[in-house]
């Protein structure tokens, strides 16, 4: 569901200040509205991370580091990173190739495809790992067959790995797909008929035209997968230095009356966020310079603007492979 | 049947085109291969153990069980309240965002993504902070004779947060999408500042407005993290449907778990089929 949201930055501010008298708000409007926008705003997303960085350091900031320290918070810390490092890549790989098969190719069920790759965004994360458990717990699916083996996937790691990857599925895909069909396949044509291999064309044109959008998509899904709670709680079973996650150790800690060190723990995450939307403000900065000079460097080639030679555009010289 | 022919060959050749292009096969099998693997054969064991069961245990289970039945209204009561505050909030939000110039109108528009950033568990232990009785509003709203804390005012407030950012990122484009002309044409033809709102802005701007309520409704009846901690979770009152789940796997109910999991599923496949058909009325409506 969050695939429908775009980047809005960069027009809204011009928009502004060419609006003509008629169609501007009366004074008091504006400044009810603005104080009602702002107010909400401080209210429901401000305060609530104001008051996680108080609370944390309520204790002071002895309790604070002890509560980072102590061998749960370690093992959960662990946990988290082996987690999103399984998850991230696995999902990254997979958006790359299943955006590469959508954007650049028309076949039977594609629609469908692009739904199916949405849907873990509609579904209750509960819910995956409700389904987790139908297969792969004691009772499931492949439960028994796997604990024969030896595997135990439920209340262990790689329940938790496989909740996330479900979770996480679709943010590369989602932010790929748009992006690599507004690109077009052109310059990639251009190099395959000057003699470049598939490889040759996918790390020299495919990959650096869409480095943005990826990054973009793997800090999503990186934010998602070390914050995810409702799916990872259903398949860890909660085992205190084992399989619990650090928004799962938060909880505990919260259950346990412990709330400096439950905050500390809580900190750390939105530590997390706020570095998450610090990077995607400077990528949606990057996307929209290039999308503003790829606009130009169309506007030069057909020859709207008088200023041919001004700048070397970029877009007549993709790096084409020698061979 | 000349023209046909044409238009066929022409399909042909943009496809061939296409195709010159490495990788379809391989690109399409993994994809397919990786997506059951993850995604289908989960979402069928579900599916397949709900069927599974008779009609009257479904029933059962999933209908008749009061305490199942009263954390559907509390999930849908609550996620409907905390998507129409997000609807007039989100509009204003997005509105103030788009037209008007005020300093720190980029830090405030950066913000608005965070509830897409921070884990759940921690808005909830952060609005736990917030709203319980020794919390910084918490006392104060207390003293006005309103528990937000551990009652169900403080699942809407959770599913709030939750849901702004889709209501406002829906918002925006279609606000920034106006055209002036028309806000003009009726300030010249004497309509008032209020009149130009209703009779002119508001028609075009309720598709995505209602995209962006449902958004963020779906959202709501799925959540579970930020809940969680504020809920309180008694019985009856304040348990989500998700939570049921959870405890219905804690009772080794299996049956129990995916039948209300059904439930869910089907409601919010029902909304994403919504969802598609109000963006496609969008798009309709913003190209005529």
């Amino acid at each position: 569901m969050a695939g429908i949201i775009t980047h809005t930055t960069g027009v809204s501010g011009q928009h502004a200040q060419q609006r003509s008298r008629v169609d501007r708000d009366p004074v008091w409007v504006r400044w009810t509205l603005s104080f009602l926008a702002i107010g909400f705003a401080i209210l429901f997303l401000v305060l609530p991370l104001v008051v996680v960085g108080v609370y944390a350091l309520s204790e002071g900031l002895r309790v604070f580091l002890s509560a980072l320290t102590d061998p749960d918070a370690r093992s959960a810390i662990r946990l988290t990173l082996i987690t999103a490092a399984i998850v991230v890549p696995a999902n990254t790989l997979f958006g790359l190739v299943a955006a590469w098969a959508i954007a650049r190719f028309r076949f039977r069920g594609r629609s469908l495809l692009i739904t199916l790759i949405d849907l873990p965004f509609a579904i209750s994360p509960v819910i995956a790992g409700l389904m987790l458990v139908l297969v792969f717990g004691l009772r499931g699916w492949f439960g028994s067959t796997l604990s024969d083996w030896g595997v135990q996937v439920i209340f262990s790691t790689p329940g938790i790995v496989l909740a996330t990857l479900f979770i996480t599925f679709p943010f590369v895909a989602r932010e790929l797909i748009p992006l690599l069909e507004s690109q077009g396949s052109d310059q990639e044509e251009s190099a395959l008929t000057l003699g470049a291999s598939g490889w040759q064309m996918f790390f020299r044109i495919t990959l650096p035209n869409i480095r943005w959008g990826l990054l973009y998509g793997m800090i999503l899904c990186n934010a998602r997968a070390m914050g995810e709670f409702g799916a990872v709680s259903i398949v860890s079973g909660h085992i205190r230095g084992l399989t619990n996650t650090l928004p799962l150790h938060v909880e505990v800690l919260y259950n346990d009356y412990q709330l400096a060190a439950a905050f500390a723990c809580a900190s750390l995450l939105a530590l997390l966020a706020l570095f998450t939307l610090f990077l995607k403000i400077a990528v949606e900065w990057k996307l929209s310079r290039d999308a503003r000079l790829a606009a130009r460097d169309a506007i030069i080639e057909t020859g709207l603007l008088p200023v041919r030679g001004d700048r070397s555009p970029r877009s007549t010289s993709p790096s084409t492979p020698t061979t | 049947m000349i023209r046909i022919g044409l238009r066929e060959r022409c399909v042909r050749v943009i496809n061939r085109q296409h195709s010159v292009l490495p990788g379809f096969g391989i690109s399409l099998g993994l994809t397919l291969m990786y997506l059951g693997l993850v995604v289908l054969i989960p979402l069928s064991a579900l599916v397949v153990k709900a069927l599974g069961m008779t009609f009257e245990d479904f029933w059962q289970k999933a209908i008749a069980d009061p305490r199942v039945m009263a954390s559907y209204r509390v999930s849908l009561s609550a996620a409907l309240v905390a998507g129409l505050v997000n609807s007039v909030f989100g509009f204003i939000l997005a509105w103030v965002l788009v037209r008007y110039q005020f300093p720190g109108k980029r830090l405030l528009d950066a913000i608005v993504d965070l509830p897409f950033a921070l884990p759940t568990a921690v808005s909830g232990i952060a609005l736990v902070g917030l709203y319980a009785s020794s919390g910084w509003l918490g006392g104060w709203l207390e003293g006005l004779g309103l528990k937000v804390a551990f009652a169900w005012p403080g699942i809407v407030i959770a599913l709030t947060m939750i849901g702004l950012p889709f209501v406002v990122r829906t918002m925006q484009p279609a606000i920034e999408q106006l055209e002036s002309e028309s806000e003009e044409a009726a300030a010249i033809l004497g309509a008032t500042r209020g009149q130009t709102f209703r009779r002119v802005i508001l028609p075009i701007l309720v598709p995505p407005l209602l995209t962006g309520f449902a958004l963020a409704f779906a959202r709501g009846l799925g959540e579970f993290g930020s809940v969680y901690f504020i809920a309180g979770n008694l019985p009856m009152k304040t348990e989500i449907a998700p939570l049921m789940i959870l405890i219905k796997l804690e009772q080794y109910d299996y049956h129990g778990a995916a039948a209300i999991g059904l439930v869910m599923l089907v409601a919010s496949f029902a909304l994403l089929l919504l969802i598609n058909l109000l963006q496609a009325w969008t798009r309709h409506r913003s190209s005529t």
